[in-house]
């Protein structure tokens, strides 16, 4: 047989052949892009499901991480309300304030008096005209003890205890409860989103999977005449995984563009909401990595989905 | 170059193509393989691309038992033949040019260097100025030469083609048929299968005639 003349020397033929290599792969990146581009209707609605397919589980990560910082930040608050009984005076309150700010425990004890109080009420409730009408203020005086940050839970529990037992106290309301049940939600929404994430991965392995099946069956006829004129299994796989991967890629961008834009529509009412509780919660977790991991995520699926494809389906194809 | 030995394919059902075929066809021959439809003509090319092995009996192509080739190594044992379909086998999307640039990229020449073969391809069948039509830009005829520019461009050693001439008048028939006098007078193994008998008396070259899968005539004898 004639065989094609050989270098001129091993190593440029080397040389040659890796560049060719190389040469060969970008020909395919270029190439499966274009017949993405080529039929647009249908690789849009591969894409739109690989991208909400990504986008939402990474939404959901944020959700938690956004949620975790808030009970975070509010796992050090752990200030506790004394309610006075009704008619008790200004000085009985001192008193009770003189007495907590004498322990070791407490760091600061502030009184909002009963008055105080109906202001505050009256301005942030938007019920002006019928506190108006009220004949006598109807809310005690109250003791904001916040406690010191080395105190231990436990002995703030015994505090609360014999403060309740006062006869001067009406209610002691210790606000950490809320935090571990939170902390407790956010560690199931968590395995969830791990659970949503690997199901909507798949999806997106077996939407590229079953987009290159069709692809490989509609081009059955050209396969066929690579391999008669002695293509490699892996010479008529190389442009299909390409197709996979850039699938992945720009279903990736899409979802990301979905993230930002659900962002932006969330960043008013965060903005509102922080704003009511006199934080100053920023909106995070929307950074490098996770949009690194959405990206690698998509191309990963979809060179999956096309592998899973093109090794069941390229061998099984021979010329007739 | 080409040897069957007691060479039989049998298909699932049970029909024999091929019965205990044994010849040889030495190297730079041009062979035109005659016989009825269904005679095994088709099978016994198939045969000579690996696309069939053989049921019973032995297949050497220049030395190699290529009946046994193990399937990995057929897509190397192909590009070093040259193939002709009677439906030219071309891809409509792509150019002439890239048609017959295919066998020189899938055995890993690149781009560049493949250009200048592809262009003498072209040359030698006479389209070297078509080269940026897709096929149906091109007559049948052209499309054929096409297919011939794709199946010579590696310098294959053996060129095997299926009635190349089936979907063509006459006088194209002979036009094709002359270029592949052309390329065997250049010591390129051919064989042939055609039912146009008129026009081999033409031509010259061996002929070797299948009947209901054996050997009837022509020069190889009946020695089956």
């Amino acid at each position: 047989m004639v065989k094609f003349k050989a270098a001129t020397s091993g190593a440029k033929a080397s040389m040659q052949r890796i560049s060719h290599y190389f040469g060969l792969h970008r020909e395919n990146a270029r190439s499966s892009l274009q017949e993405i581009l080529h039929q647009p209707l249908a690789s849009l609605l591969t894409i739109a499901v690989i991208g909400i397919a990504l986008a939402l589980p990474a939404a959901l990560s944020l959700l938690v991480q956004n949620g975790r910082s808030v009970a975070g930040s509010m796992e050090d608050v752990r200030d506790f309300s004394v309610y006075l009984q009704p008619g008790m005076s200004m000085d009985q309150a001192e008193d009770l304030a003189k007495n907590l700010r004498m322990r070791a425990l407490i760091a600061e004890v502030r009184i909002i008096s009963a008055e105080d109080a109906l202001v505050d009420f009256r301005e942030a409730s938007g019920f002006e005209n019928a506190v108006g009408a009220l004949d006598n203020n109807p809310l005690p005086h109250t003791l904001v003890v916040r406690p010191k940050i080395t105190a231990e839970a436990h002995t703030l529990d015994t505090l609360a205890g014999e403060l309740r037992d006062n006869p001067v106290v009406d209610q002691v309301r210790l606000d950490t409860e809320w935090v571990k049940r939170l902390n407790a939600i956010l560690e199931l929404f968590k395995r969830s989103v791990w659970i949503a994430g690997v199901l909507l991965i798949a999806a997106v392995v077996i939407v590229v999977g079953n987009t290159i099946r069709l692809d490989i069956q509609s081009r059955r006829d050209e396969i066929e005449v690579y391999k008669l004129l002695g293509a490699s299994n892996g010479f008529v796989r190389r442009p299909f995984l390409y197709v996979g991967i850039w699938y992945g890629l720009i279903g990736g961008c899409f979802g990301l563009v979905l993230l930002v834009v659900s962002a932006l529509i969330l960043a008013g009412p965060i903005e509102k909401l922080t704003g009511l509780y006199g934080g100053n919660f920023v909106l995070h977790g929307l950074n490098i990595v996770t949009m690194g991991s959405v990206l690698a995520g998509g191309i990963l699926a979809g060179w999956g989905g096309a592998w899973s494809a093109v090794s069941r389906h390229i061998s099984a194809i021979q010329p007739q | 170059m080409i040897r069957f030995e007691h060479v039989t394919k049998r298909y699932e059902g049970g029909r024999d193509a091929l019965r205990n075929v044994s010849l040889e066809i030495p190297k730079g021959e041009l062979v035109f393989l005659t016989g009825p439809s269904g005679a095994g003509k088709s099978t016994f090319l198939k045969m000579l691309a690996l696309i069939e092995r053989p049921t019973r009996g032995q297949l050497f192509v220049n030395g190699a038992n290529i009946g046994r080739m193990p399937e990995r190594q057929i897509p190397r044992y192909r590009r070093q033949v040259g193939l002709v379909f009677q439906d030219n086998k071309l891809l409509p999307e792509r150019s002439a040019f890239d048609n017959v640039a295919l066998p020189l990229i899938i055995a890993g020449m690149s781009e560049r260097d493949a250009g200048r073969r592809v262009r003498a391809s072209l040359d030698q069948v006479g389209l070297l100025k078509k080269e940026k039509s897709p096929p149906r830009m091109l007559s049948l005829g052209e499309q054929q030469r096409v297919g011939i520019a794709r199946a010579i461009v590696t310098r294959p050693g053996l060129l095997v083609a299926d009635e190349p001439t089936g979907n063509l008048d006459p006088e194209l028939s002979l036009d094709i048929m002359k270029l592949f006098r052309r390329f065997n007078d250049i010591g390129v193994t051919m064989v042939i299968a055609t039912h146009d008998v008129n026009l081999l008396d033409q031509l010259g070259g061996k002929r070797l005639t299948l009947s209901n899968g054996e050997i009837q005539g022509g020069d190889f004898g009946g020695e089956s």
